[in-house]
């Protein structure tokens, strides 16, 4: 038998080992949660997740609050979402947070938890020092000024991925993401994964490349397998169908990567609408190759293909099928070798 | 894989050998890197020091193509010590005695003059590995890729099946496919022995099934050549036709001014592909195909997961799935191969393929699947030979013996070199090299060399060299490191201006006639002074 807590006036049964904030998503009740992730674990560090248990002193983080049999959860009484609204104040006046023009914009953590409290103008202001943006690197912006140093990028670095670049360099006010020790992300060793930039849950680590092509809520989004080794990583890409380019591409969260990929992955999206494409079928005449429509190309290769098999025989005939196309078109090429030229010289780049 | 991806993280051991995974699978090594933060034991055994080593416990330098008697040395340490798994030998396998002979020949203190591993730490390495729960093979095509590749593969398998390391979780012989489908190009039946899902072609039986099921008579019952077989026939005129889909063949075959010769000796020779490329102006037909990204259908990964492959962009106007252009073909040829889309093509396949039977494009769109997946209700195979049973009844060991690489160095080539893929960029860079800033990240190829070889050259890092074979040559800068042993040089093929494969040599496993791109003999000179600095080139060195 499961165990069982009072969720808001509610009977839940939980599995142990779960958090409050686990059984509470579970339920359908949302709480606000910005260091929280399920990859990178409990961090108890953003204090947005605060819930009110009856017969404790305090409001624990619910993120790293292990629930227990018979507890009385309150998770949105007057005196939690005061604690949440401050904390959510303090992280806005502490940055430079402007919805206008972010990337993440309809996708930001922040802004869902200031909307979801009702917060239009931050409280307060803070004049802290000037934070940098390092946009020194191909493919990653870091905008320090948009960072509440929830430190779920640093987990993801040196936990998820375990690239071990980023970290937390200075302290107090001075406090900031570094990657090393404190260079910028291109002189660094960071390998450009992106798995930061996902698990970001503001605007503070976003993909270069896609800024400005589009706001999130107007992509399409496609499910798809990555286009490189034989890993596999599932992924989402976001295109703008009108302009027929994928915008960005982020890692599902299921197997084999659990949301992770590479650089190439997550960055060697534009190559299908590259200009250097063959966009006609050519044949040899004179020696050049020379466009001719689609009617021409093939009836001159299936009357080549049909005489000099007749001539030599079927196994003059050979195909390669390749690891990088699909397996319907590996199939085709192997039917159509086998069954319409009637060889088996069907072979593909496996051995090499 | 025998296994899946995410069971490394939970490995107590995992034995890397001849796979640079951090650049060439990286999400593979996200998974090994956490186990050895857990604390697992991470034997890295590379020509090659490896970004990997970072994280790994143990760093085995071993000489280039010296496998075999790296491994017998430890299977012989293994059993002499006791530490092989007799319950399993006496259970699963067929002929345990004779492995235990065969290892006789491997004396460590032998193993180790050919492999140039010490001794004292080839004892260690056969210790931590008898001594484990369990333990994981990880290999890629440091093994392959060579002409003893194939027994290269079954020395790993014997030293598995020694220490009972198959058909369990976090544990087995794990290859790590190069390619987004190569495993499933294998599985669809793109070999010249075997029809999809591993029917032979010489099985009477198999050929009857295809003929009834594809509405054909006559079907060839004799195995097809191997793709360097059929290259090579081109140039006696026993392969006149080729049709290539997706293979840069002249910038990706060895020796690529063999290959060229070996086009350009085809009376017709078809290719399919996205990119004009180095193999493009030896075709007599040019067809422009969809693109990953325009195209439905399905890859394979390495750990036998089929997963949907989805159109999300609109292909250029001329261009036409590889599939439509065989259908039509076949209309001319007189064959209807009932190709009308991508999803018809797979329910083709699927109704022949006992271990695609289960695996719809509907199922796919909830989850990938594991073959073998039988039926519909089947969940899939994480891993297979569950409890060391075998497809094949016993495990069965197979006698291997270390051989010297087809090419090795003299006073002319004094310098080893080795290929293989660079984290930025994949084969020949026709994908990579199209999209925004991968070129940026690394800009242009550069032969790695130990200083050791570099410095009495007079050679330092940015420098422009000269790098020759008995096949080629090519210039570049070189990028003076300690990554590779003393001896050892390293280029990969992604750059058509300066190819791995200029170089490398066309000998070949006799079983699978996979070429041995890891090593032949080259000399490389010195041919001017660096102009640029190397600065920002080196990200991947991590010294």
């Amino acid at each position: 038998m499961s165990d069982c807590l009072i969720l808001d006036g509610e009977a839940v049964t939980f599995q142990p080992g779960q958090t409050v904030l686990e059984v509470a998503r579970q339920n359908g009740i949302k709480i606000p949660a910005l260091c929280y992730h399920r990859k990178t674990g409990p961090a108890g560090r953003c204090r947005v997740c605060v819930v009110e248990v009856e017969g404790q002193a305090g409001l624990p983080t619910s993120c790293n609050l292990m629930a227990k049999d018979g507890m009385v959860v309150h998770t949105c009484t007057e005196r939690v979402l005061e604690v949440r609204r401050s904390v959510v104040n303090l992280m806005l006046a502490n940055g430079e947070h402007n919805c206008i023009s972010c990337e993440q914009n309809g996708r930001c953590e922040l802004q869902d938890a200031a909307y979801q409290l009702g917060i239009e103008i931050p409280a307060f202001t803070i004049t802290g020092p000037k934070a940098e943006i390092d946009d020194s690197s191909e493919m990653v912006v870091l905008d320090r000024r948009k960072c509440i140093q929830c430190g779920r990028c640093i987990a993801a670095c040196n936990n998820v991925v375990v690239n071990e670049v980023l970290g937390m360099g200075q302290r107090g006010f001075e406090s900031k993401i570094v990657c090393d020790l404190d260079r910028p992300m291109a002189d660094s060793t960071c390998v450009q994964c992106g798995e930061c930039v996902q698990i970001c849950p503001v605007g503070a680590l976003i993909e270069k490349k896609a800024v400005g092509k589009g706001r999130s809520w107007e992509m399409d989004t496609v499910d798809t397998t990555c286009p490189y080794c034989g890993v596999g990583c599932q992924m989402t890409l976001h295109v703008d169908t009108d302009a027929n380019r994928i915008v960005r591409v982020t890692g599902r969260e299921v197997e084999p990567n659990d949301g992770m990929l590479c650089v190439k992955g997550r960055f060697g999206y534009e190559f299908p609408s590259s200009p250097n494409r063959l966009t006609q079928p050519l044949i040899r005449k004179n020696g050049e190759l020379e466009p001719v429509s689609w009617e021409e190309a093939l009836d001159f290769t299936a009357e080549r293909i049909a005489k000099i098999v007749k001539e030599h025989g079927p196994d003059v005939f050979s195909a390669f099928g390749s690891g990088r196309i699909t397996n319907e078109n590996n199939y085709a090429i192997a039917k159509f070798t086998r069954a319409v030229i009637k060889t088996n010289n069907v072979d593909h780049c496996a051995r090499t | 894989m025998t296994n899946s991806i995410q069971e490394l993280q939970d490995a107590d051991l995992v034995f890397v050998i001849g796979s640079n995974m951090t650049e060439a699978h990286p999400i593979v090594s996200y998974y090994v890197k956490r186990a050895a933060k857990k604390g697992a034991t991470v034997i890295v055994n590379d020509p090659r020091r490896t970004d990997l080593c970072r994280w790994a416990s143990h760093y085995v330098q071993l000489a280039s193509g010296s496998d075999i008697a790296y491994i017998n040395g430890l299977i012989n340490e293994i059993f002499k010590n006791g530490w092989a798994d007799e319950e399993f030998l006496k259970e699963h396998t067929e002929n345990p005695d004779e492995i235990r002979a065969w290892v006789q020949d491997y004396p460590v203190e032998r193993a180790s003059e050919i492999c140039g591993v010490p001794v004292e730490q080839m004892k260690e390495i056969a210790r931590l590995l008898g001594t484990s729960k369990s333990a994981s093979v990880c290999y890629t095509l440091g093994i392959t890729e060579h002409i003893c590749g194939t027994d290269n593969v079954k020395t790993l398998a014997n030293l598995q099946m020694v220490l009972g390391n198959l058909g369990k979780r976090s544990a087995g012989l794990n290859p790590l496919r190069g390619q987004n489908n190569v495993q499933g190009a294998c599985d669809m039946g793109a070999l010249p022995n075997v029809f999809h899902n591993y029917q032979s072609v010489t099985d009477p039986n198999a050929v009857a099934k295809m003929e009834q099921a594809w509405g054909v008579s006559g079907l060839s019952d004799r195995a097809g050549y191997k793709m360097p077989t059929m290259l090579r026939k081109a140039r006696d005129g026993g392969t006149k036709i080729l049709y290539c889909i997706g293979d840069n063949t002249v910038q990706s075959e060895p020796n690529i001014a063999h290959t060229i010769k070996e086009l350009e000796a085809l009376e017709l020779f078809i290719v399919v592909d996205i990119f004009p490329n180095l193999t493009t102006p030896y075709a007599h037909v040019v067809f422009p195909d969809y693109s990953w990204g325009e195209e439905e259908g399905t890859f394979t990964n390495t750990e036998r997961r089929v997963n949907r492959v989805r159109a999300a962009l609109k292909a250029p106007g001329g261009a036409r799935p590889s599939w439509w252009v065989l259908q039509e073909l076949g209309k001319r040829l007189g064959f209807d191969l009932g190709f009308t889309s991508a999803k018809a093509v797979y329910e083709d396949m699927r109704r022949t393929a006992t271990s695609y039977a289960g695996i719809t494009y509907e199922r796919l769109d909830v989850a990938g699947l594991q073959w073998p997946c039988p039926t519909l209700e089947h969940p899939g195979t994480r891993f297979l030979h569950k409890d060391g049973n075998f497809s094949r009844g016993k495990g069965l060991f197979s006698k291997t013996d270390w051989v010297p690489p087809a090419e090795v160095v003299d006073e002319e080539y004094p310098l080893v070199l080795s290929t293989g893929r660079r984290l930025w960029h994949y084969h020949t860079g026709t994908q990579t090299r199209n999209s925004v800033g991968l070129e940026t990240l690394f800009p242009e190829e550069l032969i790695e060399m130990n200083p050791a070889d570099a410095e009495p050259l007079g050679i330092k890092s940015g420098d422009m060299v000269r790098a020759t074979s008995r096949r080629g040559e090519v210039m570049l800068r070189a990028w003076v490191n300690e990554r590779s042993n003393p001896g050892l040089c390293w280029m990969a093929f992604h750059f058509a201006e300066a190819c791995g494969n200029q170089l490398t040599i066309d000998a070949f496993d006799p079983v699978t006639e996979t070429a041995e791109y890891k090593v032949c003999a080259i000399r490389v000179e010195k041919v001017a002074d660096a102009e640029v600095p190397m600065k920002g080139l080196c990200r991947q060195a991590r010294p």
